[in-house]
């Protein structure tokens, strides 16, 4: 029994760079406090957990800038945990997203007495399985982040516990992503098997023979597939609806945005620095996907008539969007991820600014319909037109920022100069035609229909927190269109360094 | 002054009128008088602007090249940069829209349409303006496909709020329509950015979205793949013009929009596709240009015979002034489809002139309809006995429209089938040859439609309906104002037609020199064979 102990005394703590690490650690220490405050103060430390999360993320803010200030690329864990430019920028997304996330949540959960220092709490640990995500080089590590993130989600997306609906979300969520986690688990299973490592660049190593061993071919395409269902792609996306819907509109928005932005964190470091070799096995999968997605989610959002259901569809289409520059990885290499970086960036700000435009807008009407959102200009210009510059900013029209996320994509697929690219080009563009189709309707409700007999059409006052959500993301929309440097100048360029 | 037009003289009033409007957005809506005023005011700048650029650019006396360039970065990571500039092929359409934007403001100073709300009508007016004098000064191509875009959302608002009873569908068809033309520009755009030979910029080889370098940089593209890149630019320019069979966007927004909407719609927005193709599409790629000349063509006068007949079964005036533009539109597009000096010349005028014609009809149909409260031909007439004056201007306004010597619309239309008699010599003589006897044709029926439509509404006696309806008037001084300008010009076009000729026709023979210059012999159009 002695004998396992010179092994357990051999253990060498790795070199631990604290700096590298800080920005974790400080969203571990705001979760720490948060709970400690609900522990001591009790009742009396509701009034502050909003705004101590809130701060918080902006403190964790710090370390990052910082470390993009120092520039160095550093490695921990034999390359398990990278913090390089390309980790650097999702991180500062997460935590800004998250913060967004906080100011759309002040309200909603004070005034839906719902329990406020647990929902700041997981939200905060599901923040910090994202941004540890961005920097896994790692099988296990990505897999941990993965779910750090997802499990809060899960609790999240249930938290109006009265309503079923809300159960429902939070089941189906469940139940589809644990799913998702065991087909990941076993591709990853299948590629460790192979290179006997859990590293990305080992198994970039071992799989890149080009030998078409099924075992690779499985390994690959069950670890995107498990992604896809992250990122809500088509087929993979029937959870969405029905959990985006049921939801809490706060924690809706957090999904949207972040949830699916980590997926496609773990997506380009698969593709980019796992798997760059086998662009044969992935670019068709991926096209597969893309193409669906975008189709699949552009007609049924045609249908819906709940604006949170079909925000969900508007997902599973952007995601598509997202995916295309993937599929042409092999052929384009980094720029396919500064093409999805830019999109995720752009995304994250415009479909806040809907969600919140929702939220505010929700407190009046209590409902989700979009016939509801009928006459909102005669008595909420200022929501109207922030409404109609997110809604055409997705739809791309410049100059608004979604141009410039369609534009990165249709760069970056044009210049694959492949059938492959050409062809995703000319889909996206029929597909961007068709999006406008029920973006325009929300925008058409609510400049162009009377509003309903009886409504409530007195002006419509929406909380300080709320302004503040609306106006970070209305600029941000807006700034990003007209001087899209301000992006390209942190998505340019080599991100990831291939060891 | 030179200094300072040079530097800051289109950036100015490019941007002024989105200023404006920001500082419209600022004021409470109830404020009605003060917005008229600011939306005036700005505009009004706008235009001086513009007749100060006219005045330096008589100065500088160089109609060939571009005039006023600024050149700074804008978008690096993908070499697109904010070029601006101005030569006599767009000079005319910015004046002409620094014209018609503050008339627009003035013609509805007191008959805003239903739901009124002048800040949000006027704002929407300005932001369009923006966009349509960035389109015709941009000088790269990104930043011409985002002016080329910022049109489209004030004008779907202006349909879908302003408008008439189906102005829903028609709001919508006019967004979708014009969007699926410029999501495949944009990929051609890309396409020819990354397949055009990288070329000097700032010392080092870079792709470019530059559209003064582009014609040389894209000479050395594979003709298979300049067919290719062509067609999404002709789909995105065809559909904006419209063209035939993509026309069917147009009468439905016409017939819906305020009028103020269809006079900017008729006078600028259709220009900026046939603008797209003098300026882009053919001097970036002729090669591609000539395969599909004959196409284009061919499309081009059965706009012009369908136009034509569609005129004739139509019983709305609107309508009918609509499905004219795309008769006219189809002389302009056979004038670029000839791809000789004097064809393009031609379309230019006939952008010009069709802009102040069409314009000046939609602005009467407007001032009818507000008297009579509706369009439908069967039930108007006498307009000449109830308003002399403004069944004056009407006649006046058909005879520009069909063309009569000595008025604008005849610059545009003559020379366009003079052109078609010898196309360049790439093209095949017989089949431009049969397309001129067909547009000549389609002028006959031209003057068939304008001056049935005279008939039934300035002649005979007013219905019993309106025979004794006080609220019908002669054209008020508001009106008068707004059209006194365009029937000015429309004269003196008209008469002396060297006014635009004179500017636009070195700029033309240079846009087509540059293609001589770069591809290899034979494979070009001679630029002098209309001559």
């Amino acid at each position: 029994m002695l004998s396992s102990v010179p092994a357990i005394a051999g253990f060498v703590r790795p070199d631990i760079d604290w700096h590298a690490v800080a920005p974790e650690l400080t969203l571990l220490g705001v979760g720490a406090v948060v709970t400690l405050v609900d522990i001591v103060l009790l009742e009396r430390g509701r009034a502050y957990t909003s705004a101590l999360t809130g701060i918080g993320l902006l403190v964790a803010l710090i370390p990052i800038v910082t470390l993009a200030a120092d520039g160095n690329t550093r490695e921990m864990f034999g390359g398990a945990f990278v913090v390089d430019d390309f980790a650097l920028i999702l991180k500062a997304m997460f935590i800004v997203v998250a913060y967004v996330v906080v100011l759309l949540s002040t309200n909603y959960i004070a005034e839906g007495d719902y329990w406020e220092n647990e929902y700041y709490g997981l939200l905060l640990s599901a923040v910090l399985g994202m941004v540890l995500m961005a920097s896994a080089r790692d099988l296990i590590t990505m897999f941990v982040a993965l779910e750090l993130l997802s499990i809060p989600a899960y609790l999240l997306a249930a938290w109006r516990k009265g309503d079923p609906k809300s159960n429902e979300a939070g089941l189906k969520y469940y139940l589809m992503g644990v799913f998702a986690s065991a087909i990941m688990l076993y591709g990853m299973s299948l590629l460790f098997g192979l290179a006997g490592d859990t590293r990305l660049a080992a198994i970039s190593d071992a799989v890149s023979g080009g030998d078409s061993n099924p075992v690779v071919i499985l390994g690959i395409i069950f670890v995107i597939v498990g992604f896809a269902f992250k990122v809500s792609g088509f087929p993979f996306h029937t959870w969405a609806p029905d959990t985006y819907e049921g939801a809490p509109t706060p924690v809706t928005a957090f999904l949207a945005v972040a949830s699916k932005a980590a997926g496609f964190v773990a997506l380009m470091q698969l593709v980019h620095a796992g798997f760059p070799g086998r662009d044969d096995v992935y670019q068709p999968l991926l096209w597969i996907l893309a193409v669906g997605s975008m189709t699949a989610g552009n007609l049924i959002a045609l249908r819906q008539e709940n604006i949170v259901r079909l925000m969900a569809y508007s997902g599973v289409s952007q995601a598509g969007f997202m995916l295309a520059p993937l599929a042409v990885a092999g052929d384009i290499g980094g720029e396919a991820l500064s093409a999805v970086i830019t999109y995720v960036l752009i995304y994250a700000a415009m479909n806040l600014g809907v969600f919140a435009v929702i939220i505010a807008v929700a407190r009046r009407t209590a409902s989700g319909e979009i016939s509801s959102y009928a006459g909102l200009f005669k008595y909420a210009p200022g929501m109207t037109i922030l409404m109609s510059v997110f809604m055409f900013s997705l739809a791309g029209i410049p100059p608004l920022g979604g141009w410039f996320a369609k534009f990165a994509v249709f760069r970056a697929v044009v210049e694959a100069d492949t059938g492959w690219g050409y062809s995703l080009a000319a889909i996206a563009a029929v597909n961007s035609v068709i999006a406008l189709f029920y973006y325009a309707r929300v925008a058409r409700m609510m400049w162009f229909e009377n509003a309903p007999e009886g409504a409530d059409t007195t002006s419509l006052r929406v909380p300080p927190s709320l302004v503040a959500a609306l106006g970070l993301t209305g600029a941000a929309t807006l700034l990003f269109g007209i001087y899209p440097a301000v992006i390209t100048h942190f998505t340019d360029g080599t991100l990831i360094a291939l060891p | 002054m030179g200094d300072f037009l040079n530097d800051w003289g289109l950036s100015i009033p490019t941007f002024l009128p989105i200023i404006g409007a920001a500082v419209m957005l600022l004021i409470p809506k109830d404020r009605e008088q003060l917005h008229k005023l600011i939306a005036l005011a700005t505009t009004v700048a706008v235009a001086v602007f513009g007749v100060l650029l006219l005045i330096q650019f008589i100065d500088n006396d160089d109609y060939g090249s571009l005039n006023f360039v600024v050149d700074k970065g804008w978008i690096d990571v993908i070499d697109s940069r904010y070029i601006m500039g101005v030569d006599g092929i767009s000079l005319p359409l910015i004046l002409l829209t620094m014209l018609i934007v503050p008339l627009c403001v003035i013609y509805s100073w007191n008959h805003f349409p239903e739901p009124r709300n002048p800040k949000a009508f006027l704002m929407l007016l300005l932001i369009l303006e923006t966009g349509m004098i960035g389109t015709f000064a941009a000088q790269d191509l990104i930043l011409f496909f985002v002016f080329f875009e910022v049109v489209l959302l004030p004008m779907y608002f202006m349909i879908g709020v302003w408008g008439g009873e189906n102005r829903r569908y028609a709001a919508i068809k006019f967004f979708l329509f014009t969007l699926f033309g410029s999501a495949l520009m944009l990929v051609s755009f890309l396409a020819l950015y990354f397949l055009a030979d990288p070329v000097m910029v700032g010392g080092e080889l870079a792709r470019t979205f530059d559209m003064r370098l582009l014609p040389e940089a894209a000479a050395g593209i594979a003709k298979s793949s300049q067919v290719w890149v062509f067609g999404g630019m002709f789909l995105g320019f065809g559909i904006k013009v419209p063209m035939f069979p993509f026309h069917t966007w147009l009468p439905d927004a016409h017939t819906e929009a305020p009028t103020v909407g269809s006079v900017i719609l008729a006078a600028v927005l259709l220009k900026l596709g046939t603008y797209g193709f003098v300026r882009i599409a053919i001097p970036i790629l002729p090669e591609a240009a000539a395969e599909w000349a004959p196409f284009i063509g061919l499309l081009a006068v059965i706009g012009i015979i369908y136009g034509a007949l569609g005129c004739l079964a139509q019983r709305d005036l609107k309508r009918l002034v609509a499905f004219s533009s795309v008769a006219h539109m189809g002389f302009v597009m056979l004038g670029i489809a000839t791809l000789t000096d004097f064809g393009i010349n031609a379309a230019v005028f006939g952008m010009v002139a069709h802009g102040l014609i069409t314009g000046m009809l939609f602005f009467l149909a407007g001032s009818v309809k507000e008297r009579y409260h509706t369009l439908d031909m069967s039930r108007l007439g006498g307009l000449l006995v109830q308003a002399p004056r403004m069944g004056w201007i009407l006649g006046f306004c058909a005879m520009a429209s069909l063309g009569l010597p000595g008025l604008a619309g005849f610059w545009g239309e003559f020379p366009a089938i003079l052109a078609s008699y010898n196309p360049a010599e790439v093209l095949a003589e017989e089949t431009f040859r049969s397309y001129m006897v067909v547009a000549a044709l389609g002028t006959v029926l031209a003057a068939g439609y304008l001056l049935w439509m005279l008939q039934k509404t300035a002649f005979g006696t007013p219905r019993e309906e309106f025979a004794n309806d006080a609220s019908i008037r002669d054209a008020t001084a508001s009106e008068y104002l707004a059209w006194a300008p365009l029937l000015i010009l429309i004269l003196a076009l008209g008469v002396y037609p060297q006014l635009l000729f004179g500017a636009t026709d070195p700029a033309v023979v240079n846009s087509l020199n540059d293609c001589l210059d770069s591809v290899a012999s034979g494979a070009c159009f001679d630029a002098a064979a209309g001559r």
